[in-house]
């Protein structure tokens, strides 16, 4: 496709220069006339009732306006997952807990003159508890007689499974086939279990909100979200401020990865500046980002498969259980996910079942994370497929070029299962994993370094690999919508809902705009994520920003350029037909080779003949939710004395359709991969008896720097995606979902022994070396 | 308390409390190019520049900084007029979130001023304390790599 001139070209991102030379502003950066500060106070214990508030020695200090809690504010019962209308997830939140569920469960929030006199006051706060007893070990939530946690009436506001008083937070249940009989009919029977560990996104800017008055006295809230459609609606439902009172303005955003996809602060700076009309900051810090915030949920995964001695796979089990913290937010989704993106992959297996229970604990609480789901399901599916190949004596690497999916094929779980739903039927029309295999598997010298075990002194060296899916956003749900007008130099406006979170969202939906109306770049002016401004979109999430928005765009670039055509008839004298847009904004009549520029088209349509701005707006939802795929290769020595895993190289083989901007599309799965590294090797929460993350900062709490990583490799496998804007399909989430068990099977490579559960530390390594259990 | 600062070669006089750290103070006075990740000195997305030096601007006592020559990002180039560094972040596609970008060039900027042709090992260590989660580090490097080669042939 050599004619694209400016779609599958490495463009500068759009807004990159002004945030190298700092003039980009992030939420806490908007500069509000005589603020008041918001700072929380948070339950010390892990399940408790709350018998008393007294906050008079908070409200007699200097500088202090107001305190919130449950004595005082509404307790309408909500969910901070920015989700589609109404949400999947349960009501079981509200703004002020009376009960307190988890250590860092929100009790209250001080209004005060300064952040300083917040927090000095938020500490003067006396809180009379009646503790609970606590319940930490997901496989016991469903246990008769463990606690209750949601029992004062939180409510699915959709038609699906959820059980407070079992502590069933979600549940999805799908089989097909008779897997008793496939089972009856396998040689042998693999069955193993894996636990996935808590985790955060460590988005590198804490969360902010501002509310503050336009000066019609509307409320504007500046936030770092990634949904400012859905953090509009929620905040006026808990706080009861009219929708149309309220604008959602999405700054610059350092980062989100699913953390922004909550709304944690936005209805709180609207409440109390709504309150006392006077402009309300609230910034997270660093620990509250640990604790209070978002985390990816753990995830018990147990699969039973029946194997046939050629490799067949006569039938699956997945049993989960994932822990949902204290609060539900995308319970059932994340969960789901770990099915419905995990088991298309080997779409031949006629017998399936998949058992899937969300639970709630006393712990922090899960929420969307960049894979939801697929990276705790596959970090099961890849060493347990490792394990089956190295019993039928096949390579990993042939035994998934024959079982997976492929272009034409389809799988049963697509319809089986969606987000809350029945799924949507599909066909796979674009897969190139068995390339990223061949390629991925020639870059890391897989044929050189698998079985070989060269050794170094205690180091002995190891290769894994694993494979994934993932979706390009939710069929029949995610919906992008653009609006577009014509400027008289030629230059177009283009309004998007979609949210740029540092993706490159407004670049590549640029590109998509300035090829259908082949102009250079610049002269696409973006704006994206203003609720007053831009069209609606269900925001930055579900790795759907270029497929489904990125199609909005491309209707709506297609509307402008008929618009453009019609009026150029009308002002060069000639059909419609006869004309077609030349390269640089221009029409040029095909019979006569004359041409116009796209400023005088404008021009005489805005000031000429039968005037109108030549403008259009389009939206889309996708039918179905193509797959990207992905192999991961990894090469480690472990150090048989200590247990330490040294990652040497790593690569990553993608297929994303056609990349509309491939070195974005290259720092996608770059940042995804080496978040997935460090997934697997050192992030982890570490809690104390009574519930307490005890490393709640970056000093304890290691996520990978420069001298961390190691040779790192991308390679994209080009494919062409039908259904997508320019062939393309999504890329920012996939990378994260194979790193943990591609090294994993190295160490297995390496040591002959398996680690079943993350993070992948020494102690565990060495354990396992040592045969201790 | 009151003292006299010299930010990216301008003089202000800027008036703030006892026990204030200088990320607060420079980011009330405008400066918000520097940014507050962690607020422990770990994750250096507020590292300024003081009197040459490489610095957490959330570890250091505004009070300690007065008097001094203090650098941010702003300093070294603007929109109109990109430092290398920047271009080169913004050609590599080094910029994603951008949050951890503005202190990031700071660090790189402070290594070729004293290793104008480093090293791929020498960029991680001078990189070491400035964290990212977006890109995965790859195109920093390649960014300051490009930098330097650039920045060394204008000399």
């Amino acid at each position: 496709m050599s004619d694209l001139s400016v779609v599958g070209k490495p463009i500068l991102k759009v807004d990159s220069l002004s945030l190298a030379c700092g003039t980009a502003r992030y939420t806490a950066d908007f500069e509000v006339k005589d603020p008041l500060h918001l700072v929380f106070f948070y339950s010390p214990h892990a399940h408790a009732e709350i018998l008393s508030i007294d906050d008079n020695p908070a409200r007699s200090m200097e500088g202090v306006v107001d305190v919130f809690h449950s004595g005082n504010t509404p307790s309408e019962l909500y969910t901070t997952a920015g989700q589609g209308y109404p949400e999947p997830s349960p009501y079981d939140t509200a703004l002020f807990n009376k009960k307190v569920r988890y250590v860092g469960d929100i009790v209250g929030a001080v209004l005060a003159e300064s952040t300083a006199a917040a927090r000095a006051a938020a500490g003067a706060v006396r809180v009379e508890y009646r503790q609970l007893e606590p319940l930490f070990d997901p496989e016991k939530s469903m246990d008769p007689g463990a606690p209750c946690l949601h029992d004062d009436g939180a409510f699915a506001p959709l038609p699906v499974p959820y059980r407070p008083e079992e502590n069933v937070a979600g549940e999805v249940l799908f089989s097909f086939g008779d897997v008793e009989k496939g089972f009856a009919e396998a040689d042998f029977i693999e069955e193993e279990t894996y636990r996935t560990h808590y985790t955060n996104h460590c988005a590198m800017e804490p969360h902010a909100a501002t509310a503050t008055f336009d000066e019609k006295g509307r409320l504007v809230i500046y936030s770092s979200t990634q949904v400012p459609f859905h953090a509009r609606r929620t905040v006026s439902r808990v706080t009861g401020i009219p929708a149309h009172k309220i604008r959602v303005v999405k700054p610059r955003i350092g980062g989100g990865f699913g953390s922004k996809q909550e709304i944690i602060l936005e209805p709180y700076v609207a409440l109390a500046a709504w309150k006392y009309k006077r402009s309300v900051k609230a910034e997270l810090t660093r620990r509250e980002v640990f604790t209070t915030a978002r985390t990816r949920h753990p995830m018990r995964v147990r699969i039973k498969t029946g194997v046939k001695r050629d490799g067949t796979i006569t039938a699956l089990e997945m049993n989960n259980i994932m822990n949902t913290g204290a609060y539900g937010a995308h319970a059932l989704t994340v969960l789901s996910n770990a099915g419905s993106k995990v088991l298309p992959m080997f779409n031949k297996i006629p017998n399936v079942s998949f058992t899937g229970r969300a639970v709630y604990t006393t712990l922090p609480v899960g929420g969307a994370y960049r894979g939801y789901g697929a990276t705790q399901g596959y970090f099961a599916f890849n060493q347990h497929v490792d394990g089956i190949s190295r019993k039928i004596g096949m390579d990993f690497v042939d035994y998934i070029k024959k079982w997976h999916i492929r272009e034409g094929e389809t799988s049963e779980v697509f319809k089986a299962i969606g987000e809350g739903t029945e799924g949507v039927s599909q066909i796979i029309k674009s897969c190139k994993l068995s390339e990223c295999l061949d390629r991925g598997a020639e870059e890391i010298g897989w044929s050189r370094l698998r079985g070989k075990r060269i050794t170094s002194g205690s180091w002995v060296k190891g290769v894994g690999a694993a494979v994934s899916m993932q979706g390009s956003g939710i069929p029949k749900v995610d919906m992008g919508s653009a609006s577009m007008k014509m400027n008289d130099d030629g230059s177009f406006n283009l309004y998007v809902g979609a949210t740029d979170i540092g993706t490159g969202s407004d670049t590549i939906l640029s590109q998509i705009a300035a090829e259908t109306l082949k102009v250079p770049v610049e002269m696409i002016l973006i704006l994206s994520s203003d609720t007053d401004l831009t069209p609606f979109d269900t925001g930055a999430y579900a790795s759907s920003t270029t497929y489904v928005s990125g199609q909005a765009v491309l209707r709506c670039a297609g509307k402008i350029r008929d618009q453009i055509l019609s009026a150029a008839a009308v002002l060069m004298g000639a059909p419609a037909e006869s004309l077609f847009l030349g390269d640089g904004g221009i029409v040029v009549n095909r019979q006569t080779g004359e041409e116009a520029s796209f400023s005088k088209i404008a021009c005489f349509a805005l000031y000429s003949h039968d005037q109108f701005q030549i403008q259009a707006g389009a939206s889309f939802t996708g039918d179905e939710s193509p797959a990207p795929f992905m192999a991961h290769f990894a090469e480690v020595d472990v150090d048989l004395e200590t247990g330490k895993v040294r990652l040497v190289k790593f690569v990553s083989a993608g297929d994303c359709g056609r990349p509309i901007n491939p070195v974005l599309t290259e720092g996608q799965i770059e940042g995804a991969t080496m978040n997935g590294i460090s997934y697997a090797l050192t992030e982890q929460y570490l809690f104390d008896p009574r519930g307490k993350m005890t490393n709640n900062s970056f000093w304890d709490y290691k996520i990978f720097g420069t001298l961390d990583m190691p040779e790192m490799k991308t390679i994209l496998a080009e494919s062409n995606e039908p259904t997508g804007p320019y062939g393309a399909k999504s890329i920012s989430e996939i990378g994260i979902n194979g790193p943990a068990p591609a090294i994993a099977n190295a160490i297995f490579d390496a040591t002959g022994r398996r680690i079943f559960d993350l993070p992948l530390t020494p102690e565990k390594v060495l354990a396992a070396i040592k045969g201790v259990k | 308390m009151n003292g006299t600062f010299f930010i990216n070669g301008r003089k202000e006089e800027w008036s703030f409390a006892p026990d204030a750290v200088l990320l607060d103070v420079l980011r009330e006075h405008g400066c918000t190019e520097v940014h507050r990740g962690c607020g422990e000195g770990v994750c250096g997305t507020c590292a300024v520049v003081l009197d040459g030096s490489l610095v957490n601007s959330c570890q250091v006592f505004a009070a300690s900084a007065r008097e001094k020559e203090i650098l941010t990002v702003a300093g070294i180039g603007s929109i109109h007029a990109p430092h290398p560094l920047q271009t080169a972040f913004v050609e590599t596609g080094a910029v994603q979130c951008g949050f951890c970008t503005p202190a990031m060039i700071l660090a790189a900027y402070c290594l070729l001023k004293k290793t104008p042709n480093p090293t791929d090992d020498e960029i991680r260590r001078a990189l070491d304390g400035n964290l990212c989660r977006c890109t995965g580090y790859v195109k920093i490097i390649e960014a300051v790599r490009l930098a330097a080669r650039r920045m060394s042939s204008y000399e």
